[in-house]
């Protein structure tokens, strides 16, 4: 069936449209009014660095952006981006193919070992790599530390993508004379090409947005910058424009993203069941191959685990300070619960909106949400002590305020799932409910709603384990006195009490685990779309 | 070979629904309905008596589903109206939403909701505050209605997707009929299963639809289905019904040559009509109810031209197609004697090709002659130019 949103214009053909007993099918326009609120609320941030760079007036902006300063940021954050993001690639790429389409002994646990550095934040693979090698800085260190932390950004589309290729396409390349190797490039590759742009952005806006993971090993980049002007002058000029030349960063880099996707089609053309693929034999390969993956995920996961566990060894019992530790933990459980759920709650009508109502109004929405997800966690922060400050201070440094930059945040993750969720819940159930004499709302419940259920408990859970790792949001937006598990850390081993941060490092690294496991999962599902 | 029979066919037996429109369950007037510029219905009435089984059918894109739906509630038409039971439901200020119709309604894909058993499922729609015996009486309930369907009633425990899709239909339908509707609404619900199971499936619905007395409109764009199932066949084509009668009358007569086409094979030809005398390639033809004179097209069913030795006209096989119950046959015309000699008919025949099906395959051979006679009746059609 086909949908329209033009509800006003349909309804002002019809004569059934008059009076008050007729309505128009349940929830649509309030559904709708809803999605534009929150798509209005979720360009706060866009808004304000918008609006501060106007207010600041050009001469001041050129002044401030055309300093040496911001020259040196300029040339870190390209040069940390211009090395580290094909290095992903070629890491992720390198450990998906292995994974997937050869004949590599134990597969299906590198499978997941692969995966596992995402459980780690990069902050605390910063830690770990300072207590290992403590003369770490600069701009080498940064490579190491992201490309580590990062990899599996690519790696995990691209073995999604892979897993579900047709080997008939591979066949036919090779029936058309083209050898392994050549294949590859030729026919598999391309193929990728969406995965590989979509992890390329992602990984390219966590060098963007990270802040602990630098500011450990005193390596300047634009949020490192932000956050230290941000601590001397509060809400200066200086730093509001450096958030500019951020989200300019980001924005050029979605444009990229968009523009290097392609229209190429990329879905399996024609019907019939998928063959399973044809592995590839590693022959004198294997050895070389199991060392490459040993050392790989040695670095990416067995050092900061090591250290973690190295540091909570020689701290004993005294770090288990039960006064510290447990409001943390509270904090931590409390902000991730009421975050959880608010992101679900707002993601919904979008999701909503996107299933069932697809057209250009639904497609704006989306549009708004893609550039939202594309702002550090800095920008957002400052956005928000600006905008309570100013516009509500009597909310600045309230707990709701930090709830909603979490909301803003993590509203993809939730969208992702709830999309999926709402996609296996067709309205044909929900006429089918009204037919049998529920109301519209009672349909919806019991059935639209019940169905999604479990997606949004999916979503909810990620976005929880998200907001237990976030650091620079929370460091700017907290109320005072209150410590969560990330900024706690955090103050510990800014004091270099690294047996202090362990626990903590620990605990995060826990509660990652399964958030990563379940990404893992859902890309396996989310590829085949 | 068969003796061809030279009896007439039988007389259409008229029903209820197009002999009386007062008594009508369900009456649909000048009903429209665009989406965004494209305008899916372009007026549509259509009357169905009470206990009739009604069947809209028509090519994909028609606008037969949509009529379903505004029938059922879920959406709005533009501008006519709907009413049920002679109380207006949709149109003219009046709506009546989906819940409070009393309709039952079976989707394509019987629409089970997944996160419900079967018996979950089929009490839904029951309210066991209204039952008396409360939940054991739903139980109870739900158990009748699944024998009702031929079902177990150990299936009430079972999940939708442990069920074949003929199972699941019938549940849907089992769960259609808990509010005792006085309306089916049944969309397309045979079409998603394979062709036996079709069969067996359109039947036992029938039945069990026929036996509870429910008024059924039947969406599909199997014609075979819909002529085997109702008692009232109304075909829909670019958003209009373009005939409306009971399956024999529109399959025999029907009103143009589109329709002729889309409910079965058909052998049409030029010929030329006097009076009630249609002269074409096999030779004069009776025809019913002439719409014209002179110049017209000419419809006859496969079925109605018999190879018979003694039959008037000849043919000679073009190339067969062998489909084991029977073949069919491609012939292509000889000119028949009496329109050869009077060549003053103006009629442009002769020499077509024509398709015809016959249950022998060893009769029918590339090249041979063989003798055909026409029986029953043709429809005429206005040459269209």
């Amino acid at each position: 069936m086909t949908t329209d949103l033009s509800a006003p214009a349909r309804r002002s053909t019809t004569t059934a449209g008059r009076g008050n007993s007729p309505r128009p099918p349940f929830g649509v326009s309030a559904v709708s009014v809803l999605a534009v609120l929150i798509a209005l609320f979720s360009l706060v941030p866009l808004g304000y660095v918008a609006y501060m760079t106007v207010a600041t007036g050009w001469d001041t902006a050129v002044a401030l952006i055309m300093r040496p300063r911001v020259g040196e940021l300029l040339v870190n954050t390209l040069l940390l981006m211009a090395a580290t993001i094909p290095l992903c690639l070629l890491l992720g790429v390198a450990g998906a193919w292995l994974v997937e389409r050869t004949n590599l002994r134990g597969r299906r646990v590198w499978a997941v070992l692969l995966a596992a550095p995402l459980a780690v934040p990069a902050f605390v693979n910063s830690y770990a790599w300072v207590s290992a090698v403590p003369s770490l800085g600069g701009l080498g260190s940064g490579i190491l530390i992201s490309t580590l932390s990062y990899f599996p950004l690519v790696y995990i589309p691209a073995a999604a993508t892979l897993s579900r290729l047709d080997p008939a396409i591979e066949q036919s390349a090779a029936a058309l004379g083209l050898g392994a190797w050549r294949a590859f490039f030729r026919v598999v590759l391309p193929q990728l090409r969406i995965a590989l742009t979509g992890g390329a952005l992602l990984v390219g806006l966590h060098l963007l947005a990270e802040y602990g993971a630098f500011a450990m090993i005193r390596f300047d980049t634009f949020t490192t910058a932000i956050m230290t002007q941000y601590r001397s002058t509060f809400n200066g000029a200086a730093g509001n424009m450096l958030a500019s030349v951020l989200v300019f960063f980001c924005l050029l880099l979605l444009v990229a993203e968009v523009r290097s996707r392609g229209t190429a089609r990329y879905a399996r053309i024609g019907s019939g069941v998928q063959a399973k693929a044809l592995r590839l034999p590693l022959h004198a390969y294997q050895v070389p191959a199991q060392v490459f993956l040993l050392a790989l995920t040695a670095l990416a996961f067995g050092l900061p685990l090591y250290y973690v566990l190295k540091w909570i060894v020689a701290g004993g019992a005294d770090i288990w300070t039960a006064s510290e530790f447990l409001p943390a933990l509270l904090a931590t459980f409390w902000y991730g619960l009421v975050g959880a759920a608010a992101t679900v709650v707002v993601a919904f009508p979008m999701a909503y909106l996107a299933v069932r109502k697809p057209g250009w109004f639904s497609k704006s929405l989306e549009l708004s949400n893609y550039v939202t997800s594309s702002m550090p966690g800095i920008v957002v922060a400052l956005a928000f002590v600006t905008v309570s400050i100013r516009v509500m201070p009597g909310i600045y440094q309230t707990a709701g305020v930090l709830v909603a930059a979490y909301v803003l945040l993590f509203l993809p993750r939730a969208l992702v799932n709830l999309r999926a969720g709402l996609a296996q819940a067709p309205k044909e159930l929900d006429e089918a409910a009204q037919a049998l004499g529920k109301p519209p709302l009672t349909a919806f419940i019991r059935v639209t709603l019940r169905l999604t259920a479990p997606a949004a408990a999916g979503g909810a859970a990620l976005v929880f384990l998200a907001i237990a790792n976030e650091l620079t949001a929370t460091l700017l937006l907290s109320p005072n006195g209150t410590k969560t598990l990330a900024t706690e850390f955090w103050s510990k081993s800014s004091e270099i009490d690294y047996a202090g941060a362990a626990p903590y490092a620990l605990l995060m690294i826990l509660l990652s685990a399964p958030m990563t496991y379940l990404l893992f999962q859902q890309s396996k599902k989310v590829a085949g779309q | 070979m068969t003796a061809p029979s030279t009896r007439r066919l039988p007389e259409p037996r008229v029903a209820p629904s197009v002999a009386a429109t007062t008594n009508s369950h369900l009456q649909i007037t000048d009903v429209t309905k665009n989406f965004g510029s494209q305008a899916v219905l372009k007026g549509v009435n259509l009357s169905v008596a009470k206990g009739g089984t009604t069947a809209i059918v028509g090519p994909s894109g028609s606008g037969k589903t949509t009529l379903l739906r505004l029938i059922a509630g879920f959406e709005h038409p533009d501008t006519g109206s709907i009413s049920l039971n002679g109380t207006l439901v949709a149109g003219e200020g009046a709506w009546l939403p989906a819940h409070k119709r009393q309709i039952g309604y079976v989707a394509q894909d019987g629409a089970l909701f997944p996160h419900l058993t079967v018996g979950q499922n089929v009490a839904f729609g029951l309210n066991p505050a209204k039952l008396e015996g409360g939940r054991r009486a739903v139980a109870a309930r739900v158990a009748e209605l699944l024998e009702m369907v031929s079902l177990d009633a150990s299936m009430a425990k079972r999940r939708p997707h442990q069920l074949s899709g003929g199972q699941q239909q019938r549940v849907a339908l089992a769960r259609a009929l808990a509010r005792e509707p006085e309306l089916m609404l049944l969309d397309e619900p045979f079409s998603a299963l394979d062709a036996g199971l079709r069969v067996a499936t359109r039947r036992a619905v029938a039945k069990v639809l026929a036996e509870a007395g429910v008024t059924t409109i039947l969406v599909t764009h199997d014609q075979a289905e819909a002529l085997s199932f109702a008692d009232q066949v109304a075909v829909m084509r670019g958003g209009k019904l373009a005939q409306i009668g009971n399956p024999f009358v529109v399959y025999t007569r029907p009103a143009d040559r589109a329709t002729a086409e889309f409910l079965g094979d058909a052998v049409i030809l030029d010929a030329w009509l006097e009076g009630s005398l249609a002269t074409c390639s096999l030779g004069g033809i009776p025809v019913r109810r002439p719409p014209a004179q002179g110049r017209v097209q000419l419809m006859l069913r496969p079925e109605q031209i018999r190879i018979a030795e003694d039959g008037p006209i000849r043919g000679v096989v073009v190339d067969t197609d062998y489909f084991g119950p029977e073949t069919t046959v491609r012939l292509k015309l000889n000119v028949p004697q009496e329109v050869a000699e009077h060549a003053d008919h103006r009629y442009p025949g002769g020499g077509e090709v024509i398709t015809i099906r016959h249950w022998n395959a060893s009769i029918a051979r590339p090249g041979m002659e063989l003798c055909l006679r026409v029986v029953g009746e043709a429809v005429a059609f206005p040459v269209e130019d």
